[in-house]
């Protein structure tokens, strides 16, 4: 403490830089370095062969907002950015609240629920490729119990496979969210339940009036974390969908977009043009959701600490 | 599922409620449906996959899996993982922790720009920087090497984990920080002695997050290795997948197996992480 007002001292900055250092430095190198230098790519027309000496200017950028395969990529990415939020906040605020609830083997449930977040993409991938299509188990099920009239090309039909992506999505992410949840209520003062059962308040009017409206910061941090992953979708569109078929099957995000075009076609330059892109929608967005969602919570985790 | 229970009022009865426990059986099953197919596909053979692909396996067969047990490919890949995502974890967990408690434990000038520069992090995951990273690495001469995943991994693991242990070693109470220096411990040796056992439930939250996420990572490795030999986990079940894709089966265990790990790391320390988030997530 008294070093504190006195200003701090060398050996004080010292130790600062040698505990923060490594860190700095890590994250300068392998994250800014390389978003700045996919600005600087991005001008130039570039198989990544030497250095870039084919400067293009924007026409990277005109090309990218000119293709129709971008602007399809665009538009699903904020179909699931919506869809996301839609689907898998409601449910998941449910069975937060029931997994906050005492009951019997609600601990094997809650590891139970975070089973399709654990597992790596690339599986969640490949079961559910399996599993949907067409001779696949999903439709063989329907037929066994007498829907066969509901069978689909789940994955191929264009007018269905935004929603099979969102079905697996849901599934996956949900239990990500759900832990979230449950952390943010094991915050909330057991006082807060007990006093309004006092007063008489059943269990769903102490929910809705105490735990919701307590739980929005949480919330708020997990749309917050939702919208930024939608709009980084990558993963799993590219390993269900293929580099090939995502597109014509109306699931390509920007993110496959990118690799499409930019690596897999050989296109470097172009390649880290659409990655700028994609990095100012997502800095527009997260710079907007801070400024008029997250304003309200500055004592959150995001802002700073406590 | 569970919605259909909350939309019906009812005055709170205790787990007596039998919807409550449909509403949780139904859950489990659209949860677990597709794990389970994946690990009892694997007992099957392929011409029972394609004449019945819903059904059980009948008979049992597990050549499929000890096929993939006795591969040497498997193996190797499971070595990959394990160094990759230990480093990761390893490099994450320290460096994270020093700068953390440099933000949250020391004042000075430029301190809310070293928190606002992690937590704009938070919003980048790697794939806006994956191509210049590739490229980075590139001339690093690190691709198709284990470190060129590592190095990568650790600064993008770096923000998440500095958002949760900062206000883990805030909330360090100040008397025992005064009660150290009295008793001449440096502020070193106050990080050293009494903050990090202290931290170590946000360690573990953190540590385990960034294990599973290494372990399944799949952009970074797809563009640094392109060797077989240097493939993880991951990249190993695609090629794998696609070099086998018609034989299901082998697929299926194959899948099965890889998920193993994973799993089993997360559910012995799910209580430590919901513990450990609730120190970040403030309500």
């Amino acid at each position: 403490m008294r070093s504190r007002r006195r200003g701090i001292g060398w050996a004080q900055r010292l130790e600062i830089a040698a505990l923060s250092g490594p860190a700095i430095l890590m994250f300068l190198g392998f994250v800014i370095f390389p978003v700045l230098m996919a600005a600087y790519y991005g001008f130039y027309r570039w198989k990544g062969f030497g250095p870039p000496t084919n400067f293009v200017g924007l026409d990277n950028y005109v090309t990218i907002l000119q293709d129709t395969a971008f602007r399809e990529a665009l538009w699903h990415n904020a179909l699931i950015v919506v869809l996301s939020l839609v689907l898998q906040g409601p449910i998941a605020v449910g069975l937060a609240l029931l997994l906050n609830r005492k009951m019997r083997g609600r601990s094997v449930i809650r590891v139970l629920i975070f089973v399709p977040y654990v597992i790596a993409e690339v599986i969640v991938g490949t079961a559910w490729a399996l599993l949907l299509q067409t001779n696949g188990a999903v439709n063989d099920v329907l037929r066994s119990i007498g829907l066969g009239g509901l069978t689909e090309d789940w994955l191929a039909n264009p007018a269905l496979a935004i929603w099979t992506l969102m079905l697996i999505l849901t599934w996956k992410y949900v239990g990500f969210a759900v832990i979230l949840f449950l952390a943010g209520m094991q915050n909330i003062p057991e006082e807060l339940a007990e006093a309004a059962a006092v007063d008489g308040a059943s269990y769903w009017q102490t929910q809705r009036r105490i735990t919701l409206p307590l739980l929005g910061p949480t919330v708020r941090i997990w749309a917050f974390l939702s919208i930024i992953g939608a709009l980084q979708l990558f993963d799993l569109v590219y390993i269900i969908w293929g580099q090939y078929v995502a597109s014509t099957a109306g699931t390509s995000t920007m993110a496959t977009y990118m690799v499409t075009e930019g690596r897999n076609a050989g296109n470097y330059g172009y390649g880290n043009a659409v990655a700028v892109v994609l990095f100012i929608i997502s800095m527009i967005i997260a710079l907007l959701y801070q400024r008029f969602v997250l304003r309200r919570d500055t004592d959150g985790a995001l802002t700073g600490g406590r | 599922m569970a919605i259909a229970t909350q939309s019906r009022p009812r005055p709170d009865s205790g787990w007596g409620n039998p919807i409550g426990y449909v509403a949780v059986l139904l859950l489990i099953g659209v949860t677990l449906g597709p794990v389970l197919y994946i690990i009892v596909g694997g007992f099957r053979t392929n011409s029972q996959i394609t004449v019945d692909p819903a059904g059980l396996p009948s008979p049992w067969v597990f050549g499929n899996y000890t096929g993939v047990l006795t591969s040497s490919t498997f193996w190797r890949q499971v070595g990959n993982s394990t160094m990759v995502a230990t480093a990761t974890t390893a490099g994450v967990l320290l460096l994270g922790v020093m700068a953390s408690y440099v933000l949250a434990r020391y004042r000075f000038r430029g301190q809310g720009a070293m928190y606002a520069l992690f937590a704009a992090g938070l919003m980048f995951p790697a794939t806006v920087a994956i191509t210049p990273l590739y490229l980075l690495i590139k001339n690093l001469g690190l691709v198709n090497t284990l470190p060129g995943v590592i190095l990568p991994q650790i600064a993008f693991g770096l923000p998440a984990t500095i958002i949760i242990l900062v206000p883990f070693l805030r909330a360090i109470p100040k008397e025992l920080e005064e009660a150290a220096a009295l008793d001449r411990c440096s502020r070193l040796g106050f990080f050293w002695r009494i903050v990090l056992p202290l931290s170590v439930p946000g360690l573990i939250t953190t540590g385990i997050l960034t294990f599973v996420g290494s372990w399944n990572s799949y952009l970074l490795p797809l563009f640094i290795l392109n060797d077989q030999d240097t493939f993880t986990l991951p990249l190993g079940v695609q090629a794998f997948a696609s070099q086998y894709s018609v034989d299901t089966a082998k697929v299926l265990a194959f899948t099965s197996l890889s998920m193993i790990p994973a799993l089993v790391f997360f559910s012995l320390f799910e209580r430590r992480i919901v513990g450990g988030l609730t120190g970040a997530v403030k309500g």
